[in-house]
């Protein structure tokens, strides 16, 4: 199987989870206006795809076909369950800014994806560090999100005031829609351009092209 | 390999996973509790503190909270008469004070009450009969009173605290500690410099009749304080949420008593 730098490194830009799996968007919209929240979410996504590939590799061979959606479901939940409760005891500010998305980090597309696509077929070691790379490629992105969302938005990084706002008594006119949901998907997109631009193989090849439109007559 | 397959190996499975899986749930939940529970209160306290203008971040640390907060005193009030319950009223009532959550008893018919759709002006539909109030007193007089708000904005229900000074007039300050408004537009009614706008405002006009406003615009004098730009109505929730507490059906009663008493004044 893949040597254990190549599984740890190829999801950062040759097959990021986001960018060119897109998978785990949802959550790449919702926690990233703050860069010190995307920070905590990253952290515990990391710890779940890696744990969650450990467990579920660790038990591949006994793991019944039949249930076995399920039960990759159970230790995954479980997982964030304890994340979350662990964030709520030590960090209960950033738990009430990230409220219930600690929760979804149950359906993130990523930490399942990767549970059945590699857990299910590798041993142990090399799954773990493939949660582990898995999970810093979704962070890599958020981060990029975050920081031009923070910055651009409310003029701050982690907190640190970088362009004085107008309100502030500074210059800078806090950019409103940086702070929505919208946002993420435009620099998503942007960055997602940028890295197939720079990464041509990335461009999929188009499955179908659309018919030209036909007139009503030939409809009926 | 059939075996693995088998329904006999099946259940076995999905049992053995059933319970390592409620091990670890249950007992990270069990173990962390009195951690969680221990940021929960001194979080409310922190709040209640900086509602009051009495816990600033930059120079207070989490340490100070429990020390700081020993001044004031919790007392339950019944908003139907508008007035403290002394401690055989709240035995009648199996209150105890030290363990009293007033949100956990909302959907509780012996403690909470819905509200009629004419009157609530800051669309939370029930809310708890007892409110717990903290009261800060010197020289037997009451120097600080803060009491929970709450009410709808844009997205959900923002809960706060609002401190009054002892002539349960003057505004000392007003914290949110739970909001789901958006970053940056609503959410900034945690901004301490929106916050630092409500200090020394007054509420009531000279006939008892709620004055203070959230006003668009610059918002000028002792009844207004100026809205949040790009947050229309998270500060019409705001607004709305001050109309009621403090008025008549809300602590307006209660205050209306302390300024009769002479508090301050």
């Amino acid at each position: 199987m893949a040597g254990a730098k190549q599984v740890l490194l190829t999801p950062l830009f040759e097959d990021n989870p986001i960018a060119l799996q897109i998978l785990g968007v949802c959550s790449a919209l919702a926690v990233t206006t703050q860069l010190s929240v995307t920070l905590v979410m990253c952290v515990a996504l990391t710890l779940v795809t890696a744990f969650s590939n450990l467990f579920i590799s660790m038990i591949r061979n006994h793991m019944p076909s039949s249930i076995r959606i399920i039960v990759q479901m159970t230790i995954i939940a479980s997982l964030v369950i304890a994340v979350d409760q662990f964030l709520q005891a030590f960090a209960f500010e950033i738990s009430k800014n990230l409220s219930v998305f600690v929760g979804l980090i149950i359906t993130n597309c990523i930490v399942m994806g990767r549970a059945e696509a590699f857990a299910m077929k590798n041993p142990p070691g090399i799954s773990f560090l493939d949660g582990i790379g898995n999970g810093m490629g979704y962070s890599i992105v958020l981060i990029s999100v975050a920081c031009i969302r923070e910055l651009f938005g409310s003029g701050s990084l982690l907190g640190y005031e970088i362009l004085p706002l107008i309100e502030n008594g500074g210059w800078y006119q806090g950019n409103g829609l940086m702070l929505l949901s919208p946002s993420a998907f435009f620099i998503i997109g942007f960055l997602i351009w940028g890295l197939r631009s720079v990464r041509k193989e990335q461009i999929e090849v188009r499955e179908f092209r659309i018919a030209p439109q036909s007139k009503n007559e030939g409809a009926f | 390999m059939s075996s693995k397959d088998s329904i006999s190996r099946t259940l076995l499975v999905a049992f053995c996973l059933c319970v390592v899986c409620s091990i670890i749930v249950s007992g990270t939940a069990v173990i962390l509790k009195p951690l969680q529970d221990a940021n929960r209160v001194l979080d409310r306290n922190k709040n209640i503190l900086s509602a009051a203008g009495m816990f600033d971040s930059a120079t207070n640390s989490n340490e100070d909270v429990e020390m700081i907060f020993s001044q004031f005193t919790p007392r339950i009030v019944d908003l139907h008469t508008g007035e403290f319950l002394d401690d055989a009223q709240l035995e009648e009532l199996q209150i105890d004070i030290n363990n009293y959550d007033q949100r956990l008893v909302i959907n509780d018919a012996n403690y909470s009450e819905a509200i009629e759709r004419q009157q609530d002006v800051a669309s939370i539909k029930r809310r708890a009969i007892y409110p717990m109030v903290y009261v800060m007193e010197e020289a037997g007089e009451i120097d600080t009173i803060v009491v929970p708000v709450s009410g709808y904005g844009l997205w959900g229900i923002l809960y706060g605290f609002l401190a009054l000074e002892g002539d349960g007039n003057t505004v000392k300050g007003l914290a949110f500690y739970e909001l789901k408004e958006t970053p940056g537009l609503g959410a900034e009614v945690r901004n301490p410099r929106w916050m630092a706008l409500w200090p020394g405002k007054q509420v009531y006009g000279d006939n008892g009749d709620v004055r203070l406003r959230v006003v668009k615009g610059a918002g000028s004098g002792i009844y207004q304080v100026d809205g949040l730009s790009g947050a229309t109505l998270t500060s019409r929730g705001v607004d709305n949420l001050i109309q009621y507490w403090l008025g008549d059906d809300g602590f307006g009663p209660l205050l209306a008593d302390i300024r009769n008493s002479g508090g301050g004044e």
